[in-house]
């Protein structure tokens, strides 16, 4: 890799970056267009309807007619916004969700021997993403935390009260789903020891199938990811965001034309980046399962889009079956769920590997002494959970006491009361 | 031309810091200041990147930029402290000049630390601290997330620890200073009503 800004610098280098951003706006935008038309028609399917199916052939344009229709319809803002960051808010929405995509390295071939790079004519060495950072996957976490500003900027300036009460419920959410989401992000980066996508591609692959982080960090990481990963694309079934029912349209109700446009575009493409995203970090990118590599990078192309789509599918699954989040079930599943199994499971994957590298020593094999991490991690997590229990437990009562009540009055309290109106008359 | 690139970068994203920076105490609406202090975080995360701090840039995005203007944004908008200020009126009297002297020492004191760090450039400058300069180079064969990494668990162990503690302390703080009391009827989280 070139360093870009220290020495070396060609016009091709600058050439070709300005191509390969090029390249991925537009798989982006086509992704994106493709995802909207795919959300609408497999919804369709589940709730027994056809969806859309006159604009092009299988309704595949339905989606460009709709952009046009957005365009050309009037833009209204209204009289008691903040001009400034009302019009501003929808390109702090789109812009983080073009920019992740720069890091996924959406094609290469990563058969045994190959890191995914390919020699172009001009001599230069080059992976099919547009950047590759050495803090890469950090990268995607900076561009989500910005993410955020866009809809809680949107719901502010809107001046109105739905927007605000969607866009303050959508920054809450945010910011707590975004712990889990980082944590469960450290345990890939401890498995693949390395910050930078592609490194973590070919971490995944020189394993092969059960070589996936996936199957490597132990399932709970993915669990979690995906569930964070949901709630941070604020997607059903955690779109308390813009509850219709609640919020009329949440921190978008002000939006019309093209600015509403897009935000509805840097929804979707957020599910397109967080599916590829989760791809890369669990199920090995563009390299193939069981050695079936061909084609060259071609194939890396073609096996991530594959994987890409079960994701994608996913996302629309969740929507067309599960039910809304009460919020403060939200906030429990995230802060008293979903966060400290992440960081115990950080914890515990430290440990066995730690142990995997004999530096504990307790036992003659490191086999031993994984199995002692593990039943010391397993009687931990018991206490834990026992105490926490008796510690919620026993605030509820303290709580139901101070406030004069018990839950069920004990038969003296009703003897006490009877002889006390007797006494009366 | 690598040279020509890093001047041109630096100019954009100094002019992008400094902008940010007068933006935040020349706006009159908070909110506005506050979306001015954004750009000047991203600024820095850039001139961060141009010397080839990866790490430490992303780090300033995802916490300054992501987490501390977020809580920032989230208090002015709660509080409906999100209007126009009115400045002409000092609030407490000999704030300005005591303001002005502070800032004059402290730009001194950035200044002085930084050109008595050692002569520059030169393996093994120590600063008047006897800490390794800062305008020493990093030893550029390891990336530097791993040296980053080695140095903050094995040198400075102890400093990481004590921050990690007042961290805890802070927050366990914070629990304690906002449960009130006399407030039992907001208590929302019943047994019965969580999911987890």
């Amino acid at each position: 890799m070139t360093n870009f800004l220290s020495d070396g610098v060609s016009a091709g280098d600058i050439v070709l970056a300005g191509i390969k951003a090029v390249i991925a706006f537009v798989i982006c935008l086509v992704a994106t267009m493709l995802m909207v038309w795919f959300e609408r028609k497999v919804v369709s399917r589940l709730q027994n309807r056809i969806g859309p199916n006159v604009t092009g052939p299988f309704g595949l344009l339905q989606t460009l007619a709709d952009g046009i229709k957005l365009f050309f319809k009037e833009d209204i803002i209204p009289s008691r916004s903040d001009r400034f960051v009302f019009q501003l808010a929808p390109y702090l929405s789109l812009v983080p969700a073009f920019l992740t995509f720069a890091i996924i390295p959406i094609a290469g071939d990563f058969s045994p021997g190959n890191d995914g790079t390919v020699t172009l004519p001009g001599g230069q060495v080059t992976g099919f993403q547009v950047a590759d950072v050495p803090a890469g996957i950090l990268f995607f976490l900076a561009m989500s935390s910005l993410g955020i500003y866009g809809i809680m900027l949107a719901g502010w300036s809107s001046g109105s009260k739905y927007p605000l009460l969607g866009s303050v419920r959508a920054t809450a959410q945010a910011i707590s789903y975004e712990a889990a989401l980082g944590l469960s992000l450290a345990s890939v980066i401890l498995v693949s020891g390395t910050l930078s996508t592609s490194g973590i591609v070919q971490a995944q692959a020189e394993g092969g199938f059960f070589g996936m982080n996936m199957i490597v960090t132990g399932f709970v990481p993915f669990f979690v990811f995906i569930v964070a990963g949901t709630a941070e694309l604020n997607r059903p079934p955690f779109d308390l965001v813009e509850a219709e029912q609640e919020l009329v349209g949440g921190f978008h109700t002000e939006y019309s034309s093209i600015r509403f446009a897009m935000f509805f575009l840097a929804e979707f493409m957020n599910t397109v980046t967080m599916g590829a995203i989760i791809v890369t970090l669990f199920m090995g990118g563009p390299s193939a399962w069981f050695g079936l590599y061909f084609l060259g990078w071609f194939g890396g192309f073609v096996w991530f889009f594959a994987k890409l789509l079960l994701f994608l599918f996913m996302f629309v699954w969740f929507r067309a079956t599960l039910p809304r989040l009460r919020y403060d079930q939200l906030m429990d599943l995230g802060w008293k769920l979903l966060i400290p199994i992440s960081l115990g499971w950080l914890l515990v994957l430290g440990g066995i590997r730690v142990a995997q590298n004999g530096d504990i020593g307790l036992f003659e094999s490191n086999t031993a002494d994984v199995i002692f991490v593990l039943a010391v991690s397993l009687a931990i997590m018991a206490i834990g959970a026992t105490l926490l229990q008796k510690a919620i437990t026993n605030s509820a009562q303290e709580r139901l006491a101070s406030r004069g009540l018990r839950s069920v009055p004990t038969q003296q309290d009703l003897a006490a009361s009877t002889t006390e109106q007797d006494g009366g008359h | 031309m690598g040279n020509v690139a890093e001047v041109i970068v630096f100019l954009i994203s100094g002019a992008i810091v400094l902008g940010g920076g007068l933006g935040v105490i020349l706006n009159r609406n908070p909110v506005h200041a506050a979306l001015s202090l954004i750009a000047s975080f991203f600024g820095v995360a850039v001139l961060f990147i141009s010397q080839e701090a990866h790490f430490l840039a992303f780090v300033q995005v995802v916490v300054y930029g992501g987490a501390i203007v977020v809580l920032f944004l989230f208090v002015i908008m709660l509080l409906g402290v999100d209007r126009a200020e009115q400045v002409r009126v000092e609030q407490l009297s000999m704030q300005r000049p005591l303001a002005i002297v502070t800032g004059v020492m402290l730009f001194g004191l950035a200044m002085g630390g930084l050109f008595l760090s050692g002569p520059g450039g030169e393996e093994g400058a120590v600063a008047a601290t006897g800490q390794q300069s800062a305008m020493v180079p990093i030893d550029e064969t390891e990336p530097n997330v791993r040296q980053l990494g080695l140095d903050l668990f094995t040198r400075n162990v102890l400093a990481f620890e004590a921050t990690a503690i007042l961290l805890t302390i802070a927050t366990v703080g914070a629990v304690v200073l906002v449960r009130n009391e006399g407030a039992e009827d907001l208590v929302v989280d019943e047994p019965g009503t969580s999911i987890g």
